[in-house]
């Protein structure tokens, strides 16, 4: 009898899924998702990214690391005044020839207010990292605590399989440490040393670059990649590499 | 101790070395110049890793991070499990045409592999730590830590086998000949999944590159066991025998079938491509029809395949010089379908769809001095290990090396030319 009740409202089962809900959802997930192409050709929608971007739906309510270090970079608010890149340099004493992080810059012809529009890259610290994968000799790992993407110097071996693997382009030799070096959040030189902001994020003056505890609810990064209104977005998505580096704007 | 060993070995060497001291004034000379050659790539690697910097001596950088070195050492490790693969054929899974060249590619398949180790130890940055690390920290999801163990066992296996079959004792030969050609293969597959699992580049990702470096492999074994067996006959100045043209006759015939697959392979591989992504799109654009068209129509299609193919076919497998030519000219192919395979699948900047201004062309590749010194390097190594092994185990003919009781066939001593 109870199955042929058409609404599970009127039993007070609140917990069971009925087609009309999924429909509504699915409604609101396409408009999230048109909303999102539209702002930015490969952007998803909240809802799918968090879906898509970390391997189970538990992950909606529960990240894998303690913290979950994140960052959230609102797209539209870097005006490519490279201060980020400047204290990422002398923070993390990177060579001329490399970079931890950069801006990327795209030309909006279309636009009739905004011609350009400034990306900003870094490590994505993925949840399902390639570099790690391929490492022969596990000398870049991802931290069980935090889930850094973390170097260890001394067993690189340079044979920069790890380069090749990343699909952010977020690695290169280090001439001075003799390895391969990337971001690593300011973990060697803040995080560990009771900072609790990374140099890029303090120094930018837009607070373009948002960083902070994925699995903390009332932490900044959690509020933003959990609000509704704007849609969020990972870059190469279809890699399944899983970033934790979202985009957004406003 | 000493003393025994130098009276075991010395009765051995001695005559080895005046065997390739009386090898002949061309002879030397290319001993000579394959060894300054090995010399000269040595001393470039080592300026490189130690004194100047890849940064500034190899022409890889971070958008193209490996090149022609590693696709150098997938030349020569790819033509090592082609030589294990089709010298086991013979001695190993029984098929008696095969025997009389066995000794010889198992023979190369050591000196493909070492080449193969001395260009890659020349251009990983810690070959020290390398071997290391391997061992205390290894990394048992990493295709290259497999590549790299499995390569390292089948060459000791393959050490062993040749140890047997110049002893003559084949049960054992066969048993390490086995292992030999599991440890290659797996090798052989995992180094395709080097490239095959990197899901960040789409011209390398998925299941096609495994098996093609297999089937390819078979290709190159078979083109380098006429080119080296036919070379090793000119340097020891002696005729082709009857039964080494048979397996020679057999070999070409596997050359045809294999290269015949490969075309087949690649054909598709471009035909899936083209429908893929934009970035597989492009790299396959510019294979086809951009910078790279002339090393893939010119050197890897015509000279590497086609024409190959229609030589052995007018030699119908019978014409020794026809079928060189086809060997010289698919090894030749090959070295830039590896090239090409490892470049090409860098070209397209990672973050090219994204329209960016910074990665809105395809990166460029130009191998630097040093990088082909190395290369040459290796290639001289190859060469110098041939032309000594061909005196100093005289030219691997040795009756005993087979028992006659498990022999299906004979392998008659060679006749030296007048």
């Amino acid at each position: 009898m109870k199955d042929n009740i058409p609404s599970g409202r009127k039993t007070g089962e609140e917990k069971r899924e009925y087609p009309e809900d999924r429909e509504r959802r699915n409604f609101l997930k396409m408009g999230l998702t048109v909303t999102g192409m539209l702002a930015g050709g490969t952007i998803i929608s909240l809802i799918s990214t968090i879906g898509k971007t970390f391997a189970f739906d538990a992950y909606r309510e529960k990240y894998p690391y303690k913290p979950h270090y994140s960052m959230v970079i609102r797209q539209d608010r870097c005006i490519d005044c490279k201060r980020c890149l400047e204290a990422c340099v002398s923070t993390n004493h990177v060579p001329d020839y490399g970079w931890r992080t950069i801006i990327l810059k795209r030309e909006l012809s279309a636009s009739i207010d905004q011609k350009w529009d400034f990306i900003p890259i870094l490590c994505n610290q993925c949840n399902n990292p390639p570099c790690v994968r391929t490492c022969p000799t596990r000398a870049t790992y991802k931290d069980k605590k935090n889930g850094i993407i973390m170097m260890d110097y001394k067993k690189c071996i340079g044979c920069k399989s790890c380069i090749m693997a990343c699909p952010y382009n977020a690695r290169y030799y280090n001439e001075k440490r003799s390895a391969i070096d990337k971001c690593d959040f300011c973990f060697e030189s803040r995080l560990s040393k009771g900072l609790k902001n990374v140099a890029c994020a303090e120094a930018c003056p837009a607070d373009a670059r948002v960083f902070g505890d994925l699995s903390d609810p009332g932490d900044r990064v959690f509020k933003l990649i959990h609000q509704l209104q704007k849609p969020v977005w990972v870059l190469r998505e279809e890699v399944g590499a899983k970033p934790n580096i979202f985009y957004m704007k406003g | 101790m000493a003393s025994s060993a130098q009276r075991r070995i010395l009765p051995i060497l001695k005559p080895a070395l005046g065997r390739v001291l009386s090898g002949g004034g061309i002879y030397l000379i290319f001993v000579g110049v394959f060894a300054l050659l090995t010399l000269i790539g040595i001393v470039a690697g080592i300026h490189a890793l130690f004194i100047a910097g890849t940064r500034h001596a190899y022409g890889t950088y971070r958008e193209i991070p490996v090149a022609i070195l590693i696709s150098t050492y997938i030349f020569f490790v790819v033509a090592s499990t082609g030589l294990c693969l089709i010298s086991s054929l013979g001695h190993v899974f029984g098929f008696p045409s095969l025997l009389p060249i066995a000794r010889r590619s198992v023979y190369l398949s050591i000196i493909t592999i070492l080449s193969g180790f001395l260009v890659i130890g020349l251009e990983i940055e810690h070959p020290f730590r390398m071997a290391i690390y391997n061992i205390l920290s290894p990394n048992l999801s990493s295709n290259i830590w497999w590549m790299g163990t499995l390569y390292s066992f089948a060459m000791v296996f393959l050490i062993i086998e040749f140890i047997f079959l110049w002893r003559g004792t084949h049960g054992k030969a066969v048993i390490a000949g086995l292992l030999g050609v599991i440890t290659e293969v797996a090798a052989n597959t995992n180094l395709g999944g080097v490239f095959a699992m990197m899901h960040g580049r789409s011209f390398w990702y998925g299941q096609y590159l495994p098996f093609y470096f297999l089937l390819s492999a078979l290709v190159t074994g078979c083109a380098f066991i006429i080119f080296f067996v036919v070379s090793a006959h000119k340097i020891n100045r002696l005729v082709i025998d009857e039964m080494t043209a048979k397996a020679l006759e057999v070999v070409g015939k596997l050359a045809v079938f294999f290269l015949i697959i490969v075309m087949i392979f690649t054909s598709w591989k471009m035909l899936t491509t083209s429908v893929g992504g934009v970035s597989a799109v492009e790299a396959m654009k510019a294979l086809v029809t951009g910078p790279y068209a002339f090393n893939f129509w010119a050197i890897e299609v015509l000279a590497g395949m086609i024409v190959p193919l229609i030589l052995l076919f007018m030699s119908r497998f019978k014409n020794i010089l026809l079928m060189f030519t086809a060997a010289t000219l698919m090894i030749f192919g090959i070295f830039f379908m590896r090239l090409d395979m490892v470049v090409v699948g860098q070209i397209v900047p990672l973050y090219y769809e994204l329209g960016v201004a910074e990665f809105s062309r395809l990166h460029k590749y130009t191998p630097s001095i040093h990088e082909i010194l190395v290369v040459l390097g290796g290639i001289g190594f190859c060469g110098l290990a041939f032309l000594l092994g061909e005196k100093i185990f005289a030219g691997f003919r040795k009756e005993d090396s087979i028992p006659a009781a498990e022999q299906t066939v004979t392998v008659p001593e060679a006749k030296e030319v007048p």
